[in-house]
């Protein structure tokens, strides 16, 4: 028999059975749509993640002090405490082959007042450097002015939203604001610097990183962003921070380095595992519409009986019998999956057309899992009632019993 | 070009095994016209079974054309009913999904004929049979006269040596089964060998060799 002829055969046979048919056809085009969205939302996550990354700059070293790997060695005879990681520290980073500049950053927690308006907002104590190494803008006044760091002064760069809050549609530029228990001068307001990584930077006050020590009394660094060169200059850059601060601290290796790129790595395989998982159940549902397949093919043969036999007694084989009904199960898988693939492109245009902050990104290989996931299902589960059909004994199938 | 030599084919009713057939011999040339004719359950349509290779003896061999069946497999059997036989069913078992022309198609097409030639044999065999107006017509839209000589066609299209009918006319008018009765007489005149199966007097009167069966076995063989 030829292959067009026999899925002539399939196709009639479907078409005689239309609500079967389609609603067959809907439970795979569900199945296949689901697999691929659920591997877009995933492949969309990870690709949001990528971006924030890199938005941050890509040859960004950040320095915390304490240690966060264990090695082996005999335990320390004396209780080992990891040193603070002191403003002296960073600006010795400064000097460091391979380092472009640096930003030493002290993270507190302080209310901020202006004219009897209070808000408790976050704190960044840094230098004029951390402009250029988060890549931030300014919609007004100037950044924190250069010089020497260790001097505490008295001016302050607030978030948008905060300056908002404070002075609601006055100019806030040249007020002072109260920060704890000091007088800022407020000299500029941060653009608008969208989410980062969830964090928002509209809703802060920058100040000199001195002021903020002496704020928040404490001599420690929360972490010191180090921009190299360039990527190439990363390696470099990072052994000649782990021997500064070695050198600085006595011997010990009590910081940790970790590069942007150790970081985005890491949330790339968190996030490609969570895309495969999501993935996966989405396959769970083609399965389910595999079962129905089987369901719809079972009861088609045994309402063909008759007709089995006829094709036996007009010279039919086992195998064709058994082909024609396998065709009709992979249709039915094929044109499903079709559909399914369809409605999932269109839902994922539809979707980046009308949600601008998230796009949903259809990975290459979602599609091709579908189709190979269905057809599997098609054939795995089409299998059973095609030899069931094949086997049919003719002349019992013929009397109809 | 039929032979069969003690042919015995026994079923299992319950716990109970009842002999269908018992020792059959059956010889039949070429271009013969014979009717099967004996009361319900005398093994008439068994042994149409087995001479269409539907079915398997228990024990006995057929030979058709000098070739022995029993022992050929599934996939060779098939093949011969492809080419060799062809059937005519009491409720005509036409597709309903498909029209008189492609329910003629239908042997051609399981037999990977080319759908130029099919479609100038099935035109053929449906002229034959005076049913050339009726060829896109699905089955529920054909008087039963018209059911049962769209199977004489289908049956007739491949261009088998032996046609068998099992109560060709069991489902008919009178009318009906004339033009029936008379469109396989010409079938017979044109050479091939018709067996057919009845219970009905008349029809079996019409053939030249009349065989009554009883109880699984062969009563009485008479040519006219």
């Amino acid at each position: 028999m030829r292959l067009r002829d026999i899925l002539g055969f399939a196709l009639r046979a479907l078409g005689s059975h239309r609500s079967r048919t389609w609603l067959t056809l809907l439970a795979v085009t569900l199945g296949a749509a689901a697999v691929v969205l659920l591997a877009a939302l995933g492949e969309g996550a990870r690709a949001y993640v990528a971006h924030e990354f890199t938005r941050l700059g890509t040859h960004l070293l950040i320095v915390f002090p304490g240690r966060n790997e264990t090695t082996g060695g005999p335990p320390p005879l004396l209780g080992e405490t990891a040193r603070d990681l002191t403003l002296a520290d960073a600006l010795a980073l400064a000097r460091a082959p391979g380092v472009a500049r640096i930003a030493p950053l002290t993270v507190g927690s302080a209310p901020v007042s202006a004219g009897g308006l209070e808000r408790e907002v976050n704190v960044i104590g840094t230098t004029a450097e951390f402009l250029e190494v988060r890549r931030l803008e300014l919609a007004q006044g100037r950044f924190l002015p250069t010089g020497d760091p260790s001097r505490g002064r008295g001016v302050a760069v607030l978030g948008k939203t905060l300056a908002k809050e404070l002075f609601g549609h006055r100019q806030a530029q040249g007020e002072w604001v109260r920060i704890g228990d000091r007088r800022f001068r407020v000299i500029g307001i941060l653009g608008s610097s969208g989410q980062s990584l969830g964090d928002t930077l509209d809703d802060l006050a920058i100040i000199p990183v001195a002021s903020a020590q002496a704020l928040f009394d404490s001599p420690g660094l929360f972490r010191i962003l180090v921009e190299a060169r360039g990527r190439e200059a990363l390696p470099g850059a990072e052994a000649a921070i782990k021997e500064i601060v070695r050198a600085r601290h006595e011997g010990e290796d009590d910081v940790t380095v970790i590069t942007q790129d150790a970081m985005l790595a890491t949330f790339d395989r968190i996030l490609k595992a969570l895309t495969l998982a999501v993935a996966g159940i989405g396959a769970i549902s083609l399965a389910v519409a595999g079962v129905l397949i089987m369901n719809v093919m079972l009861v088609s043969v045994s309402q063909r009986t008759a007709e089995v036999g006829l094709l036996k007694a007009l010279g039919a084989d086992q195998g064709q019998v058994a082909a024609l009904f396998l065709t009709e199960a992979l249709l039915l898988a094929g044109a499903g999956t079709l559909a399914g693939l369809a409605l999932a492109l269109a839902a994922v245009g539809l979707f980046n057309e009308a949600v601008s902050a998230f796009r949903l990104v259809v990975p290459s290989w979602a599609p091709l899992a579908a189709a190979g996931v269905s057809l599997a299902t098609g054939l795995g589960f089409g299998l059973a009632p095609a030899l069931r059909a094949a086997r049919l004994d003719p002349v019992v199938a013929l009397a109809g019993r | 070009m039929i032979a069969l030599r003690g042919i015995e084919r026994r079923f299992l009713v319950g716990d109970q095994v009842v002999a269908a057939l018992r020792g059959i011999d059956l010889t039949l040339a070429a271009g013969e016209f014979a009717a099967v004719m004996g009361p319900s359950g005398s093994g008439k349509s068994t042994l149409l079974n087995i001479l269409g290779l539907l079915d398997r003896p228990d024990a006995g061999s057929y030979a058709l054309d000098g070739l022995e069946t029993t022992a050929l497999g599934e996939e060779r059997r098939a093949a011969l009913r492809r080419e060799r036989i062809g059937f005519i069913f009491q409720s005509f078992h036409l597709i309903p999904r498909l029209s008189a022309a492609e329910n003629v198609e239908l042997p051609l097409t399981l037999a990977g004929v080319a759908p130029r030639e099919r479609r100038e044999r099935v035109a053929a065999a449906l002229e034959a049979l005076g049913l050339t107006p009726r060829a896109c017509h699905r089955p529920d839209q054909l008087s039963g006269g018209q059911r049962q000589r769209v199977a004489i066609a289908r049956a007739t299209v491949t261009q088998p040596a032996l046609i068998l009918a099992d109560e060709p006319t069991g489902n008919l008018d009178r009318a009906s089964g004339e033009e029936v009765i008379r469109a396989l007489e010409g079938l017979n005149a044109r050479g091939l060998t018709l067996i057919l199966v009845t219970h009905d007097p008349q029809l079996g009167g019409r053939a030249r060799r009349r065989i009554r069966m009883e109880d699984g076995a062969i009563a009485e063989d008479q040519c006219a």
